[in-house]
């Protein structure tokens, strides 16, 4: 019986890239928080999820070595500005408060991922060895 | 591993703070600066913030991240206030003598600002750093 890692993993593997990602997007919010005119920005993480599941998001196809293969970046496309509530004046929509939960909640996300990882490899390991 | 790209981004916001910071240093220092000509009054400054895209070197990466620039340190153009004191050493001929413009209470704020914006970045430095490590660990356990 051939074992299927890409099953063994489930999401997690994935959703770990995706964290991330949000993990470098959050960081250059807080840290452009002072910075006249930046626009913070976010991914949706269920949007993102049911695109990478339904695998039906929009891609663009490469065929011609001169094309830009825009899959590299991954969730490039999933990116998006974040809605303010009040805008300042100076046209910058962090938010630092809610930035600092959602990177708090991201940093969980990303560990509770790990951890389910760390779980199943050592579930395998032990249906290895086999005692 | 676009999770390293985290380390340039928090980095340049808390090199951006502390120049920010040391503005307000310099700008409180020299609040009682005096100058006997209107035009060598120091000039209150502050620095203009500005958001860069910078092409990681990261192979793999996931496109571009937006770093903090500091574009120039701006020089605000206030009026310099005069003082009356004819027997002061740098006293003009018409006995007045010239201090910067420095509103104290709003450096204050604005270093608390800086400071808690610093703050913000050490801790995400901190967190990324921590979830580095763990997953370095990754099926260890």
């Amino acid at each position: 019986m051939p074992v299927n890692f890409e099953k063994a993993f489930g999401i997690h593997d994935d959703a770990l890239l995706l964290f991330e990602r949000r993990t470098q997007l959050i960081s250059e919010n807080i840290a452009n928080a002072d910075t006249p005119g930046y626009k913070a920005r976010d991914i949706d993480f269920n949007q993102t999820l049911q695109n990478v599941q339904n695998k039906n998001g929009a891609r663009l196809k490469t065929t011609h070595q001169g094309h830009i293969n825009l899959q590299q970046q991954k969730f490039s496309d999933d990116i998006r500005f974040r809605q303010v509530e009040q805008s300042s004046a100076d046209g910058n929509t962090v938010d630092s408060q809610k930035e600092k939960v959602a990177f708090a909640e991201n940093s969980i996300r990303y560990q509770t991922s790990l951890n389910f990882l760390t779980r199943k490899i050592s579930g395998l390991k032990n249906a290895f060895k086999g005692e | 591993m676009s999770v390293f790209n985290v380390f340039d981004v928090a980095g340049s916001g808390m090199s951006a703070q502390m120049l920010r910071l040391n503005t307000v240093a310099s700008n409180l220092a020299n609040a009682e600066t005096i100058s006997g000509n209107k035009s060598d009054v120091y000039q209150v400054r502050h620095p203009v913030f500005e958001s860069v895209l910078q092409q990681t070197t990261n192979l793999n990466t996931n496109g571009d991240v937006a770093v903090v620039k500091v574009r120039e340190i701006m020089q605000e153009q206030t009026a310099a206030i005069p003082h009356y004191r004819p027997n002061h050493p740098l006293a003009n001929n018409e006995g007045f003598v010239y201090s910067p413009n420095v509103d104290a209470v709003a450096e204050m704020a604005d270093m608390i600002s800086a400071s808690r914006s610093y703050q913000n970045n050490v801790e995400v430095l901190n967190t990324t750093k921590e979830l580095l490590l763990r997953t370095l660990q990754l099926g260890q356990g």
